[in-house]
Parts: C-alpha cells; structure tokens; sequence
C-alpha cells in the first residue's frame, strides 16, 4: 500500500507533484467495477425521488439548486465523461470537476496511434487527441482518483481501452493498476484499425480472460458502425449483430454478463423524428440483450458546431435511456463537433446528463410504453433483420468469411446492400501472420490465462493454478510488478510540470479550456452582416481584442442580411497576478431566519420612494416586494410613496409616520443627478433634525457604494442588489446604533 | 454485394416465430458465429499474449520485446515465451527474473532451446 495517502481540501488544488512522488509504490485499493448504491423514496430538501442513488458527500448540485440548499440528486444510471486533452496531469483537475458535477466513470482517451503500437507505452510522453495510455499515467491518475471519490463520497471507476496489437499486455498492466471498465471489441480492431481478423479475435480471447480476472466492466464498440455509415439509421441490424456477437464471444472467453456493456447510441437526431426512430431499436436492443448492461452513448453522427443543438440532441438520447434502461449513461461533450473536449464542456455534458435523469426521474412509473403499434411492430423488424443477417452469416460460412465479404458496415438496411461495407482479408491486416497454433507442451505459468496451457507436464496439480509454478505471478503478488518510471528525457510530465511552473500553484493565473494557462478563451458575438463577411470581420474584432490564433468555432446565420451568431476561440499572451490585485470581499448576507427573527424583535419603519423627477419603480419594486423575495419577506413594513417623489416629501413623510429608514431609488443618473439626490435627502434631513435617528440609503443600477455614502447616504445598493443585502445592512446597522 | 431489400420475401420464415422464439433463434445463430472463434483462441498464441505472459511473471515491458523475437527467431512460440523462461529457470536453478534477463540480453539462447529438443 502507499504509505502516504492523499486527502483533498475543497478549496485547495490537486497537488500534481505530490501525487507523482511515490508513485512506484502505490497500489489500487480495489479490483472491479462499482454501481451506484439505489435509495429508493429518497428524500431531498422538498422532494421525494423514484430511482435515485446515494447522495454525494460534498458536490455542486445544478445552478438551480440554490434555491433549495445545494441539494444535488444523483441518478441511478453510472455517468461517463471522457477526458483526454493529452496531457495527464491536466486532466486528473478536469476529473476532479467532473466528479463534482456527478461524474463517476472516467474514460482516459488513448493518444492517436496507440493501437498500432506493439507492446506497451512507458512513461508519461505527451499525446494527440488522447494521452499514451502507460502504467505511470493510469496509476497516478488512479491514485488522484482515489483522493477524489474519497472527497465526493463515492467510488469513481476508471476506464480505457484494450484494444490494438498489444490489447492483452494492456488488459494485464490495467488489471494490476486498478482500472475499473475497458473497451474491447475485436471486431472493432478488425473493421476499424484494420488489424488481422485473427490476431484480432486470438488476442481477445487472452485479453477478455484477463478483464474478468479483475472484474473490469467491458464496453464494446458496436456503435462505431453508427458513426460510421452515411444513413446512421439504417445499420441498426447489423449493431444488435456486432453486440451479439462480442457479448457472446465475450461470456465464452470467461467475462460475467452483468460485467459485459453495449456501447448503444440512439443512432439518428433532429431534424429526423429521432425518437420515433430510436426508440424501436432501443427496445429491442434491450429485449435481446435482456441479461447484459446497457452503456447507453449519446450520438455523434450528426453532431455540428453547435452547442446548444448537441445538447438538445443528447437531451432526447437521454430520454431514451430513461424510456428503457442505461446501466451507464455516457456523454459526449457538446463542444466535440469543433475540438477536442473543454473543461468546461466535460462538466456541460455531466450535468446535462444529470439533470435530464433527475427531472425524467420516477417517469416509468406513470406511462408505459405501448404493447402494440408501430413500437411493436418496429422492434419486430428490427428484431428480424438482425436474425436474418445473423443467419447469412453462417450460411456464408461464418465470421471472417463475412468480414471478407464486406458484410459490415454497409449503408444499406439489412438484407438490403449498397456494396459499400467494409472488407478485411484474412491474410492481411496489421499483425498477419502472427499467431502460431499451440504446441502439445505449451506452457504458460500465469493466472488468467486463456485456452490451451499444459501445466500437468509441471505438475497436474497446478491446473487451476498455473501461477504456483512460479511462486504467483504479478496478479497474486503485485510486489513482482516491474515499474517503468520514465524512458525519454524529453518528453515527460517532469518537463512539462517545469515548463508551466509560472503558472502552476502560484499568484499567477491565466484562462484556460485544455491545458494550465494555455490561454484559450471563447468570445460570443453577434454581427449585422451575412455569414462570409461577419466570418471575416469577426477575426479582425479578435486581433482588436488581442487575440492570438483567432478562429471561428462556431457560425449559425440569423437571417441572411441581417445577421450571424458566431463563436471564436483565441489565445489571450497576458496574464493577472491575484497577489496585486484588491479583491473586495463578497456581500455578506445574515439568514432569512436570523433577520425574521431580528424583525419581530423590534419592527422597521420604512419609508420608500423613487425620488426626483424619476418614474423608474421596478428596481424598488424587487427590493420590497415579497413576490421579488423583497424585504417584505421578513416581515419588514413598508410605505411606499410611488415614483417622481420630490426630496422633502420623503423627509416629510418619515417625520409624519415616525419611520426609522429611509429607502430612496434613484435610476436617473446623468449629470450626476443620483447623488445630488442622495445629498439633497441627506441635508433635509440635517435640516429636520432627524438625521441621527434615521438610516437613509439609496439605490439604484447606476449607484456605486462607496459614493453614495460619500453623497451622505449610510449605504448605497448597485446593479445586482438583492432585498436580503438591504434587509441585512437595516438588520446590522441598527444593532450598531443601538449599542 | 449489392441488394434490393428483400426483407419481406426473407421474413417468410420468421414470421410465425413468437418473440420468444425469434430470441432463442438469434442467439442459437449467434453462438454458431461465435464457437469457431473461441476454438481458434484456444489453440492459438501471439506476441502479445506471450508478452502479457512474461509481464504476468514479473518481466519488465523493455525486456518483453526481445525474448519474444528471440522465440519467434527459433521458432519457440508455439512452446510459449513464458515456458522458454521458465525451462531456462529450472535448468539453471535461477529465478524467472534472471533467466528472463538473460535472454533479453541475448544470451542462453543455444542452451533454452537445446532445452526444447526431443
């Protein structure tokens, strides 16, 4: 065990340098994937849920929340975010705010390449469009994420992918570092990565064996013919095929069915009538698949630039899940259609997920889905198709003579075909010619291992433990594992941590989406021009604003003359140093119940109006009417004289009724014409004699605080002021005049 | 292969299938796609499984790739790189971890073989 173990702060950083310190001596605390624990009936601040699962111990519920003290409702379903900026370090903070917001599988995208790679990567290189996927990366990253579930109260499974040339030397190293859930589908090496068909399915076969050894939670990787083929629809048979047969391959290499997941993506989006669309293939996805997990995807296929149009669409995948069943509910963050996913945008994607299954919960206790009409007869057919195409399958001669055949992956609904699938031959491929057919004395003196092992030559009574040969292999006795630390001096996280130690953990901060300090920062902005020119204009307002490698991300035409919406990401050189900087504190605010309480002690008198010549009465209105959360709430009475009150009127009135505040709302402020207002009340009063026995303050959207204390006022309230920030400084200021 | 779809006419024999049965029917086709494969990982081996052997028994990443190509070279595979090592142990009275060095290294290789020979 590590003997030094990691605890978070809330408000502290994740300390990277910290966390790589012994890492050569850490071990994973546990083996296997972990489901969320159901609380059925929970109750939540005003709420009772349906199908929720155990609270977290320290979260960020959705902006909402505030209204009902932070409460943040976990749904059952696991939730997925997919981080990999290719720098490691960067992403274990990205994994700590995704946790925050509910995530609890965290899925480490593979560096572009790795699957062609023969054997393990060591070390901790910088990757492209993922991280190289090493034994350094995923135990410091599953050590972080050890501090991190312990922090939110939750276990946190880690996932990537066996899959490639070397899948069953990664399936190894990932059962001895602790990792949770893994992709592996060979069909996916053959029709994807072009690697040979029977490298492919022997080495999953070893591969498989080890992930059920070490209770890893297995995806496969159907839904790429989804994303693959021109009508993403009509490949339904052929995904419940690819599933089918991964599953069943799978349960036949020794992996449990309740550990065995189908990446399922409702394959079509709007414009299409989607749900219409999907929700058969779902259904009967779920009807075949009955005794395995659903990893339910959000699509991709006809993802665009847009955020708000992605979101919607995985909003409706979402009640797919929520209308059938989704073991695990992926996400994909809305900022994939235009780069590699943001900060920002992980987090977007988490709480997306979260609060469509929070506010669908307990739906399927009220409807049903129909027993007959087009959703029955839909899945029937899809049901029949992919039984068909299994069936030609065999008659073909079985798997590799499909593949050959180009069965996979073709545009048309099966039976129909377009000839334009993909086809492998079984004598090519990356890794032809690489498996060799067993000897009668093969021998292989390890735990886990798959097929063929004649152990009894040694000693038939290790059979069931081939590893006792050998005094246990690395599964029984971690202790044999042989760390790599680092093996290029050029290209490793100590470099980088140096690189961006100006930045890391000091005063100095600068924006950020991937990577610390990288500077990126997004600009919205609206042009009245048509798409070409506002495209080009826009990059000249970012030069304007001091932008480097200005670029437009997104571009949606309003209406053709009149205008485009467009969305630019640049790099911003400066930096701020907080050490320099006056960081007023934030208002400070007395509870609703202490300031109630403080009411019915001693009441307020207030008198209030809109003064000079000023018909503005809204902003007033909401600091004191009840239905605005005003002061009103608390009890507070007040008499509100209306608008255009002239100054002595106010005074005048606060005498009559014996009131002990003054409250003035001033929104007219040209010329200054607020604060000699303020000035002109202040002095009325002097000029009464009541100065001393009232609180006057004023308020206003152009009102700065500090000056209108200078114009005589005891405060004055700004842009953002809310009743309890008044009733708070009445509640405050007339415990400091009565002491 | 280029094809109308023919669904309806190829239906014909499924449609009296209850849902039950039409499942049933699935997987027994499935299975019959899937049994081949599973036979063939039973009797097969490659670099990679060999490697994820020696890493099982204690062997580093780095030295991995040379005592598979040493097996591959000497056409000791089919044995199993794990079995080579472990022979050349036991031979030499070392520990896997030794012996595994060596080959690494290139050496010992005349002697683990000769240890193969019948």
């Amino acid at each position: 065990m590590s003997d030094k173990k990691t605890v978070l702060e809330p408000n502290e950083k994740i300390n990277i340098e910290n966390l790589l310190r012994d890492l050569e001596n850490y071990r994973p605390r546990r083996r296997g994937w972990t489901w969320r624990t159901p609380a059925p009936k929970l109750h939540m601040g005003p709420f009772a849920y349906e199908d929720a699962s155990a609270p977290l111990k320290q979260s960020l519920g959705l902006p909402s929340s505030k209204y009902f003290d932070g409460i943040d409702p976990q749904p059952m379903s696991s939730i997925t975010t997919e981080i990999a900026s290719g720098r490691f370090e960067d992403d274990i903070r990205r994994m700590r705010m995704a946790a925050w917001h509910g995530a609890d599988h965290i899925m480490v995208i593979r560096t572009a390449g790795q699957s062609h790679m023969d054997g393990l990567i060591e070390g901790t290189p910088q990757g492209i469009g993922g991280v190289p996927i090493t034994r350094k990366q995923v135990r410091a990253q599953r050590k972080a994420l050890d501090a991190i579930e312990d922090e939110v109260g939750r276990e946190i499974n880690f996932h990537s992918y066996v899959s490639g040339v070397a899948g069953p030397e990664v399936a190894v190293m990932f059962a001895e570092e602790g990792i949770n859930g893994a992709h592996q589908d060979p069909q996916y090496n053959v029709l994807y990565r072009n690697i040979n068909m029977l490298r492919s399915f022997v080495d999953a076969c070893e591969s498989k064996k080890i992930l059920s050894w070490a209770g890893i939670a297995q995806i496969d990787g159907a839904h790429n013919a989804n994303a693959t083929a021109r009508e993403a629809w009509k490949v339904m048979p052929e995904l419940i095929v690819q599933h089918a047969i991964n599953s069943l391959f799978s349960v036949k290499a020794g992996i449990r069915k309740d550990n065995i997941c189908l990446s399922t993506v409702p394959p079509t989006a709007p414009p299409a009538p989607c749900v219409f669309m999907d929700l058969p293939y779902a259904v009967a996805l779920r009807e075949f698949f009955d005794e395995y997990r659903m990893r339910a995807q959000m699509n991709t296929k006809y993802m665009e630039a847009s955020a708000r149009e992605a979101t919607v669409t995985h909003v409706l995948n979402l009640l797919i899940s929520k209308l059938t069943r989704a073991d695990i509910q992926s996400t994909i963050t809305p900022d994939e259609g235009r780069n590699v996913p943001w900060h920002i945008y992980n987090v977007e994607a988490c709480d997306t997920a979260k609060q469509t299954l929070v506010g669908l919960d307990g739906i399927m206790e009220m409807i049903d889905l129909k027993d007959d009409g087009p959703l029955r007869e839909k899945a029937r057919e899809i049901k029949e198709r992919a039984c068909l195409f299994m069936e030609e399958i065999v008659e073909f001669g079985g798997y590799f003579k499909a593949v050959e055949e180009g069965f996979f992956v073709d545009s048309g609904n099966y039976p129909e075909r377009n000839g334009d699938g993909i086809s492998r031959k079984i004598e090519g491929g990356i890794g032809h010619g690489t498996v060799y057919e067993r000897d009668d004395d093969y021998f292989a003196p390890v735990t886990a291992h798959f097929g063929y092992n004649n152990v009894a030559q040694y000693d038939p009574d290790a059979e069931d433990d081939p590893a006792k040969l050998i005094g246990g292999s690395t599964f029984e006795k971690p202790e044999k594992i042989v760390y790599i630390d680092e093996l290029d001096e050029t290209d490793n996280v100590r470099l980088r941590l140096k690189e961006g130690a100006e930045f890391r953990d000091t005063a100095k901060v600068r924006p950020e989406m991937e990577w610390l300090a990288d500077g990126i920062v997004m600009i919205n902005m609206f042009l009245p021009l048509g798409k070409r020119e506002a495209q080009v204009a826009a990059l000249e307002f970012a030069k304007q604003m001091n932008l480097e490698d200005a670029e437009v991300i997104n571009v949606e035409i309003m209406q053709p003359a009149e205008g485009t919406r467009l969305e630019l990401k640049g790099k911003l050189p400066g930096f701020v140093d907080i050490s320099k900087l006056d960081i007023p504190p934030e208002p400070h605010r007395l509870s609703d119940d202490e300031i109630r309480a403080e009411v019915e002690r001693r009441p307020f008198r207030i008198v209030a109006g809109t003064v000079g010549e000023d018909e503005h009465s809204v902003g007033l209105r909401e600091i004191i009417d009840i239905k605005h959360g005003g002061i009103e709430k608390f009890g507070m009475e007040v008499e509100y004289l209306g608008t255009s009150v002239p100054v002595d009127k106010l005074v005048d009135a606060a005498i009559e009724i014996g009131a002990d505040t003054i409250m003035a709302s001033t929104i007219i402020s040209h010329d200054g014409i607020h604060y000699k207002n303020m000035r002109r009340i202040a002095d009325f009063a002097i000029e009464k004699g009541i100065r001393d026995k009232v609180t006057i303050i004023a308020g206003g959207t152009q009102v700065v605080p500090e000056q209108a204390v200078k114009a005589g006022m005891d405060a004055g309230f700004g842009r953002g002021s809310h009743g309890v920030d008044v009733a708070t400084f009445l509640v405050e200021e007339r415990r400091r005049r009565e002491k | 292969m280029k094809r109308q779809d023919d669904f309806e006419s190829r239906r014909k024999k499924l449609a009296s299938l209850s849902d039950e049965e039409l499942y049933q029917r699935f997987w027994q086709l499935t299975e019959q796609v899937v049994d081949p494969l599973v036979a063939l990982g039973k009797r097969h081996t490659s670099p990679s499984i060999e490697r994820s052997v020696l890493l099982r028994m204690g062997v580093s990443s780095i030295e991995t790739k040379p005592i598979i190509e040493g097996c591959i070279d000497r056409g000791l595979l089919p044995k199993g790189a794990g079995h080579v090592v472990y022979k050349l142990a036991k031979a030499r009275q070392i520990d896997v971890k030794e012996a595994a060095k060596l080959l690494a290294q290139g050496e010992a290789w005349d002697e683990a073989k000769s240890l193969f020979a019948h």
